[in-house]
């Protein structure tokens, strides 16, 4: 039994580290998109700043810091502002229910890896993610211009079809762990059959919905294949069109958490999450579920990048049809077999 | 402490309120060290270095509202597959029927919006036939 | 259970979910009006979890306040603000408005003080750890026509959705 206070202390210290941690995997990530992308088009990316241009990002940072900060005059200032503030705030927010390790005990105090245990976990990601469409949809209407409106509305309408086949496909991960808990739906996936194929969603027939997930969760985070947003051959930057300085780097930002959240969930629903072979002594095997789970992440982030270097963009009705014709079917189809399967069993 | 049942969302409240602090803060800070020279020109919607030409926010196509309309359809239906993914096992056979009536008395109404092309954007079919 | 400051949060989210509705009508901007909705929805969110429902509190954030108000902004981004703004808040439906504020209001103060009798007293409180199980037995078990009954009314909206919109196109 823990004291208010202690309680919302050890909260406080875990949130600040979290955020941390995620602002630093943000800024790396840049960094490692400049770098994987560099090198799938015979390029070296930055190598200037440090050692393989390992500090690029730092300097990123303190650029964008030291950047004229434009509010033009026909822009709709309050909301012109809280625009990236609302896609930073909910974007670093979803991270706050993604456990990402067991219980540890530090110092006497028992404590999850994971900012809170809630139950209701998944609903809460969903939630929180679903509110980031405000961001972009505000900032392409406060900028009153032409090219940040059309982004606006055509990011706002790709998330929110996308948003659908999104929530269908974990429901065949519901039905196997029977929770909302991400920690249940972790502690599922243990264990492995025949000693061999772990007991991962995905081995378990949820490949289908993977790869719905998957797909989906490029369009979510407005990513290519699915930038049409931001195409830059048709509407310049879309709906930051108008934004500078730090507050362009705030949806940046907003985008690479978002990215990496998409990636820890991913890593928890469908690939077992920090399940992995332990071995070696007591310290070692306390760390290595940690470094499973980030080696997942890193996983997803690259696959990321190499899909941005690799393909080209979808055309806009392209992308609709796709999203509501082809993958809302699966997603659905997926459920219900799953659903029949599960029903049949038990 | 965290047996407590409402003390968990606690800290997800002090996360948001520490998110919304960090924002603010970069904003502050953007506002405060970031260099300012406006001019004229700079401060003029982007069109391309052409002058702008008359008001951003004009009509658009109605598919918009009604992409957003099937959004919140099909969110009603997955909230009701939620409660009903978690209790599969205990329902049983007579789940799984119960929601293939649910599932497809929605998915009349899909294939309806299918047919009377809500979900073709542009004329993607009579540009093919164009195409040669 | 013994909930930490529960009157402090009470009257925080309470008083947020007021000022949030006050906001809505009293605005000229519209946008302004769809953010006070979105914080007083927020808000009922947070009143939902107080009352041990953390389902319906997920439910409300994921429905109301990512998906109708998506729709809702959507709608008033297209308007034209400056013009909205000319014109005049309130017209004269005022009175029949008060009429019916006023009769909604008598309708909660009778629940309030005849409650008792009218519905049960005991609050159901479902453990946070089976509170969607419990919620979903009920629903697929012994309310699975109400269920199947929404599966029409989805229908429905979106047939309704599709006619009026063919009719402007």
């Amino acid at each position: 039994m823990l004291s208010v206070g202690t309680f919302v202390l050890i909260s406080i210290i875990k949130i600040v580290i979290a955020l941390i941690v995620l602002l630093t995997a943000v800024a790396y990530t840049v960094w490692l998109e400049r770098k994987v992308v560099g090198h799938i088009q015979n390029r070296w990316g930055p190598t200037r700043v440090g050692p393989f241009g390992l500090l690029q990002p730092l300097a990123d940072g303190v650029k964008f810091i030291f950047k004229e900060d434009l509010t033009s005059p026909h822009v709709y200032r309050p909301l012109y502002i809280a625009a990236p503030m609302i896609s930073l705030i909910f974007a670093l927010t979803s991270i706050a229910v993604i456990p990402v390790g067991n219980w540890v005990t530090v110092g006497g105090i028992h404590t999850p890896l994971q900012i809170t245990d809630v139950n209701m976990g998944l609903l809460i990601v969903l939630g929180i993610t679903s509110m980031g469409v405000y961001g972009v949809a505000l900032a392409g209407w406060s900028s009153n211009s032409k090219y940040s409106l059309l982004g606006g509305l055509r990011a706002s309408a790709q998330m929110v079809s996308y948003e659908v086949s999104l929530g269908l496909s974990l429901i065949g991960v519901l039905i196997m762990a029977g929770s909302f808990s991400l920690r249940d739906i972790v502690d599922a996936q243990g264990g492995a059959y025949w000693h061999v194929i772990p007991r991962w969603n995905i081995f378990q027939g949820q490949i289908f919905a993977f790869f719905i997930y998957l797909t989906a969760a490029f369009a979510e985070t407005n990513r290519i294949p699915f930038d049409l947003p931001e195409a830059e051959t048709e509407l310049v930057a879309g709906y930051h069109t108008e934004y500078s300085a730090m507050k362009f780097a705030m949806f940046f930002m907003a985008e690479y958490a978002n990215m990496i959240t998409v990636a820890c969930l991913a890593s928890l629903l469908f690939l077992g999450g920090w399940h992995g072979p332990l071995f070696g002594p007591a310290w070692l095997q306390a760390i290595l579920p940690l470094f499973w789970f980030a080696l997942r992440i890193f996983g997803f982030l690259f696959v990321y990048i190499w899909v941005r270097g690799t393909l080209p963009r979808f055309r806009y009705d392209q992308l609709m049809a796709f999203g509501w014709k082809v993958l809302l079917p699966l997603a659905i189809a997926n459920l219900m077999i799953t659903g029949l399967i599960v029903a049949l069993k038990s | 402490m965290p047996d407590n049942y409402f003390a968990r969302y606690l800290p997800l409240l002090i996360h948001f309120l520490l998110a919304g602090a960090l924002a603010s803060a970069i904003v502050l800070l953007s506002w405060l060290i970031g260099y300012r020279k406006p001019t004229r020109a700079k401060l003029s919607p982007y069109e391309c270095g052409m002058v702008p030409v008359g008001d951003a926010r004009q009509r658009f196509s109605v598919k918009f509202y009604l992409v957003a309309m099937m959004f919140i359809i099909f969110d009603v239906e997955a909230v009701f597959l939620y409660p009903w993914a978690v209790v599969l096992r205990q329902l049983k056979m007579f789940g799984f029927w119960e929601m293939l009536v649910y599932v497809g008395i929605v998915l009349v109404g899909f294939f309806y919006v299918w047919k009377k092309g809500v979900l073709d954007w542009g004329k993607a079919t009579s540009a093919r036939r164009g195409e040669v | 259970m013994q909930p930490v400051a529960t009157t402090f949060f009470f009257y925080l989210l309470s008083g947020a979910a007021i000022l949030g509705g006050v906001l809505v009508i009293t605005r000229k901007n519209p946008v302004h009006s769809a953010l006070a909705l979105i914080m007083t929805l927020l808000a009922q969110a947070g009143l939902y979890l107080m009352l041990y429902a953390p389902f319906v509190a997920g439910v409300q954030i994921i429905l109301y306040a990512g998906g109708i108000m998506v729709l809702f902004l959507f709608v008033i981004m297209l308007v034209n603000i400056e013009k909205v703004q000319k014109q005049e808040q309130f017209n004269k439906q005022w009175l029949v408005g008060i009429v019916a504020a006023a009769a909604l209001g008598v309708l909660f103060v009778l629940v309030y003080m005849k409650g008792e009798s009218l519905f049960p007293k005991h609050v159901v409180r479902l453990a946070e750890e089976s509170n969607t199980q419990e919620i979903a037995v009920l629903l697929y078990g012994q309310y699975m026509f109400a269920f199947e009954i929404a599966s029409l009314l989805l229908l429905v909206a979106i047939i309704g959705a599709v006619v009026m919109a063919k009719k402007r196109i």
